[in-house]
């Protein structure tokens, strides 16, 4: 299955990443309209590494060959797809936080409701078809391919 | 090969799914005591708030036990096993032979002595859906509820049931409230939520008796209820297991691999003592996570691989209201705490390495430092200066990082 793979020395930490998540996740249909409103939704991904700082990248969801989340999840919402993309049903999530308990990359996160977890799934929860993240990277600091 | 698991819960879905993971074709049958489908206990809370509905409290999809081709015995007991016949006994007289026997039989609510208990009317208990749903019953908005019991369990119900009555006073023994998960400082935060909400709580004081529906505290105190919920604590469910001559302490004594002192019989989840690595010894951590992490191994291992579980920590996640709590491990050693505001975030270091948490209210990516405890990372293989302020990635080594974002995990 493709996954979102870093190359953190090509990252420039520019936080685009997060708005084209934002915006894939937001259901408007132009980016431009996040002015303003950027409070109202939370990236699933996260640029670490302040401005100024040498070293930055990006982190979401890794779809863990042996997901913790998946085990840990105490209504049954975080589940693992037939490719092997990591979900979570919104309408079991009752937002308790365990997978932001155990998720060892600190890739979940509460929805900005504050009723549920969210998380990446790689942009097959939306209209996107393939991660926005990566499709506008400018420096190929994230990218979307099989790796052993 | 006949695989039998006794309990209906977590730790049997997870070994259903363990089982299958390995064997495709033993038979499986799960004797279920709950006349419902596998479902998260932790949920009934929930559904009281009206956070979750019914038709999705399931865990698993409706196809479950199909698709693994699991045959489930509702609405019956097992009342005994023989260990050298290998045979299961149910309450309505079959018999069930195994090759390989689960005990996940969970636990029970503990209920005190209280003097006039028997004869309070309207009283519940807070573990099952059956609970939840008489409970239900009997709530509306000009009713009093009594909860005895400030743990997880108790206060949980006093979330779900908060703006569904007139009001509710908790009563607890201990000197604050969540004492399995909180120290002194953290329960005062989480109380004073509760409390601008409206609960009421009574503690370092206990109900001495009952008189319809009135309590009198050992303090000399008088609370009127109409409705009393008993959320005291639980006692494992290991008789089957003892009386069969298998070692049980609190619980029923596992090895690594959740293998008890029978042959061919594993025990999983709130019934069993299994090894907590935070304190290098066994002891009964009824966690949900847990149950699932036990349940699972005991399933690789009954159908011939092999697993062990090295890692168990107690960590918990729980919110009442807009108020997260989540915690892990111990809270020994040297303390880093971060305090203002309702913010309460302390850091337990011990010999080099970070053995606990408690953070109240900032959380975010709480599974960093949760996996630094699991894993037992020596802090200073990374940069825990940076770490103190906030969980990051950051303050690994650039190798470490590269194998956790840059490879298949």
């Amino acid at each position: 299955m493709k996954r979102i793979y870093v190359n953190e020395e090509w990252c420039l930490g520019c936080h685009l990443c997060e708005y084209e998540c934002m915006y894939a996740n937001s259901g408007l249909d132009a980016m431009f309209k996040l002015k303003g409103r950027t409070n109202e939704f939370i990236p699933r991904i996260k640029v670490e590494g302040d401005d100024g700082s040498q070293i930055h990248f990006a982190v979401n969801c890794r779809h863990c060959t042996n997901a913790i989340c998946v085990k840990s999840c105490i209504a049954g919402a975080l589940s693992k797809d037939e490719y092997g993309v990591v979900r979570i049903n919104k309408d079991k999530c009752v937002g308790c936080y365990t997978c932001v308990l155990v998720c060892p990359f600190g890739a979940i996160m509460p929805a900005p409701d504050g009723k549920a977890a969210q998380k990446c799934a790689l942009c097959t929860d939306n209209i996107m078809g393939e991660p926005n993240c990566v499709k506008n990277c400018p420096n190929n600091a994230i990218v979307f391919e099989e790796r052993d | 090969m006949k695989y039998v698991i006794i309990g209906n819960s977590i730790a049997a879905a997870a070994c259903i799914e363990g089982i299958r993971s390995v064997d495709g074709e033993g038979d499986i049958t799960v004797v279920s005591a709950e006349n419902y489908q596998v479902y998260g206990r932790p949920l009934i809370s929930y559904y009281l708030l009206g956070r979750v509905k019914l038709e999705n409290m399931n865990y698993r999809p409706a196809d479950f036990y199909g698709k693994n081709n699991v045959s489930v015995l509702y609405g019956r007991r097992a009342t005994k096993i023989d260990a050298p016949s290998k045979t299961v006994f149910l309450d309505d007289g079959k018999k069930l032979k195994y090759d390989k026997l689960l005990v996940a039989t969970g636990s029970r609510p503990f209920v005190p002595p209280m003097e006039g208990l028997d004869k309070v009317e309207s009283k519940f208990s807070f573990m099952t859906m059956d609970d939840m749903l008489a409970l239900e019953g009997a709530l509306s908005p000009e009713k009093s509820v009594l909860v005895i019991g400030a743990g997880l369990i108790g206060l949980k119900c006093v979330e779900g049931i908060l703006q569904r009555v007139k009001s509710v006073s908790v009563v607890d023994m201990a000197d604050r409230i969540l004492p399995s998960i909180l120290d002194a400082e953290g329960a005062a935060i989480v109380q004073r939520g509760l409390e601008e909400r409206g609960v009421k709580f009574y503690l370092s004081d206990s109900a001495a008796r009952f008189e319809g529906n009135r309590a009198y505290l050992k303090s000399g105190k008088e609370i009127d209820f109409d409705i009393l919920v008993v959320a005291v604590g639980v006692r494992p469910n290991t008789d089957l297991v003892k009386d069969a001559g298998g070692e049980v302490n609190r619980g029923i004594v596992v090895d690594k691999g959740m293998r008890t002192s029978l042959a061919d019989v594993y025990a999983a989840g709130d019934c069993a003592e299994g090894f907590d690595s935070s304190i290098g010894a066994n002891r009964i951590l009824a966690l949900l996570p847990n149950a699932y992490f036990q349940g699972s191994i005991a399933g690789v291992n009954m159908a011939g691989g092999i697993a062990s579980h090295t890692d168990a920590i107690p960590m918990n996640a729980i919110g009442f209201f807009d108020t997260h709590v989540l915690t892990a491990g111990v809270y020994e050693g040297e303390v880093i705490a971060d305090i203002h505001g309702n913010v309460y975030k302390k850091l337990f270091v011990k010999d080099g390495y970070l053995v606990g948490f408690i953070l109240i209210n900032d959380f975010l990516r709480a599974g960093i430092y949760t996996s630094l405890i699991r894993q037992k990372t020596p802090l200073s293989e990374v940069d825990f200066a940076l770490l103190e302020h906030e969980p990051r990635l950051l303050a690994f080594p650039k190798e470490v990082r590269k194998q956790k974002l840059a490879h298949r995990v």
